[in-house]
């Protein structure tokens, strides 16, 4: 015999309940990191916290302007390496899905999303801080160009896959070439959703600090020379979160409070740009 | 540039191998399983961080399994419309948005103390940090990617097959249970994968949180709450300081071993979703 139907009824009021509990529980932990962060980081930022460099030990003050700069010049590096070489493959990728050359570097984009970035660092390591001889901003800016790839080219390639054939096929019967009917046609009107695989990686690459431990390393000095290490926001708070004095903690809540805030803003950014194209990333 | 990418992974798999090879030569097969990582006596073993790893991977597996699976079929079924389920995937989003290194360094602030009262209630060394500690907060960490993927598998479900279950005087409940899940189980595995995979590789966060000790736990206690060290840990803190060849060649065979067990990982949990979507 079947239960009655009551029985069953509360079993699934039950199950509902169960599920909503732990569907909003996670949502606990994510306010309370945020919050804390928020707290612990806001009255430190002011503007020499912006402008300074870090203050030798048991002296007050001193800021994360190296760490900023540094931040600054390596993502911009790195997009400048990745952005091009990612939408390009993305394009390659969706306009010519059926290729055993497309389905290997879309198994290899598979692959790369999912390598740790520790072991980034360490490639990067012997491909570039090795030969060159030292730590330096160029490698960690090659480690992060790495991490961002696979997120460009996915995401490029699936605005394009939404674009309907006949805006391509309608530019092509007028009797424009191929390229041109790429950058001026398919281009444009995926602009968003390149744009927002964009501002996503950068949101990614931004926080990652394995990579670049034993790429950029830190450095304590404002400095501009990409030959030499050079510190990051995320190196920042690591070193400065395991070391054991006081103010040296009231930094590092700073500058994740900093970083924090970064990424919020291009979650918000990459946001608002999906919503426009309706493309999962 | 497709093939620039061919370049890199193939790259990537060179170098670690060729710069592995003093380690793999000289310590052979048993470095897998040998117990002592004492690099001043110039004794490797890789045991006590595949361990770790497995350990720490685990649990938070365990512990992220029932809140992914339930924030997928609260979005995916129950609620998937509306400011409400809005607001909740963003939070989603949001927690594999936050950097790994604040979790970290929040753990180590907020987390740790409160692990250490926990310890000295339950009567073992108050540490604070541990593989405990770590896994907790590598849970919330993977959740979003079981959860992310589970939403959007839960709502390609053909609704036919859900109203011939409501037709046939079925209940929400059963109804999950008895269509949406079978119809599911195979897609929701791989979402696991997929967050296993981050887990294994996951480095800032567990650094900071884990303890950093190569001793090999005795008992059960000590095991879940004892300091510990993972592959990437391991790698994070030694790298830097790995003095002569074989050391540094060891770390990077650890490397080696991480990269391809998150590449098999990431490509079957990968081709259990494109067959899923397929049909």
């Amino acid at each position: 015999m079947e239960p009655k139907l009551g029985i069953r009824n509360v079993k699934s009021m039950i199950f509902k309940g169960v599920i909503i509990f732990f569907a909003f529980l996670i949502t606990v932990p994510l306010i309370i990191v945020l919050l804390y962060i928020i707290k612990q980081g806001i009255t430190q930022v002011n503007w020499s916290f912006l402008t300074h460099v870090p203050a030798p030990t048991g002296e007050k003050g001193g800021g994360i302007a190296n760490a900023l700069l540094g931040s600054f010049i390596m993502v911009m590096m790195a997009s400048v390496v990745a952005v091009p070489v990612g939408i390009l493959a993305g394009i390659y990728l969706s306009e010519n899905p059926g290729t055993k050359l497309a389905y290997y570097s879309g198994l290899c984009v598979d692959i790369l999303q999912g390598v740790p970035s520790i072991v980034v660092g360490i490639v990067v390591y012997f491909w570039v801080v090795k030969p060159l001889g030292g730590f330096s901003a160029i490698a960690g800016s090659i480690a992060l160009a790495i991490m961002m790839l696979p997120i460009i080219i996915r995401s490029t390639e699936q605005t394009l896959k939404l674009l309907p054939d006949s805006l391509k096929e309608a530019a092509l019967s007028l009797g424009v070439p191929y390229h041109r009917v790429i950058i001026k046609v398919i281009i444009p009107c995926g602009f968003a959703g390149i744009l927002s695989g964009i501002t996503l990686s950068i949101a990614r690459i931004i926080g990652e600090t394995a990579p670049l431990l034993f790429t950029a390393l830190g450095n304590n000095f404002l400095t501009m020379k990409i030959t030499g290490p050079m510190d990051s926001l995320p190196h920042v708070i690591f070193s400065y979160a395991t070391s054991p004095y006081d103010d040296w903690h009231d930094l590092a809540w700073g500058a994740s409070f900093i970083l924090l805030m970064f990424v919020l803003t291009l979650n918000i950014v990459t946001k608002l740009l999906t919503r426009k194209w309706k493309i999962q990333l | 540039m497709s093939i620039l990418l061919l370049v890199i992974i193939v790259g990537v798999l060179a170098t670690l191998i060729t710069e592995s090879m003093p380690s793999i030569k000289s310590l052979g097969i048993g470095y897998l399983w040998g117990k002592v990582w004492d690099p001043i006596q110039n004794i490797y073993g890789a045991y006590p961080f595949l361990i770790g790893t497995l350990l720490t991977s685990f649990i938070a597996l365990i512990i992220s399994v029932p809140f992914s699976y339930a924030i997928a079929i609260y979005l995916g079924e129950y609620n998937p419309k509306g400011w409400l389920s809005d607001t909740l995937k963003n939070a989603v989003e949001l927690i594999a948005a936050v950097p790994s290194i604040i979790y970290g360094f929040w753990g180590i602030f907020v987390l740790v103390p409160l692990v250490r009262t926990l310890e000295m209630k339950i009567g073992v060394l108050p540490l604070g940090v541990g593989v405990f500690s770590a896994s907790l907060v590598l849970a919330v960490m993977i959740i979003p990617y079981g959860a992310s993927l589970g939403i959007t598998l839960i709502r390609m479900v053909p609704s036919p097959l859900k109203e011939g279950a409501y037709a046939l005087g079925a209940t929400r409940f059963e109804v999950i249970r008895n269509v949406i899940m079978p119809y599911t189980r195979t897609g929701l595995f791989a979402g696991v994968l997929l967050s296993l995979g981050r887990a294994l590789g996951e480095t800032m966060a567990v650094t900071m949180l884990i303890g950093n000790s190569s001793a090999i736990a005795s008992t059960f206690k000590e095991v879940l709450f004892g300091p510990g060290n993972t592959m990437a840990s391991v790698i994070a803190n030694e790298f830097a300081e790995a003095d002569h060849t074989l050391y540094l060649s060891a770390l990077i065979e650890l490397g080696l071993a991480l990269f391809l067990v998150t590449v098999v990982i990431n490509l079957i949990g990968k081709r259990i979703i494109t067959r899923f979507t397929n049909n």
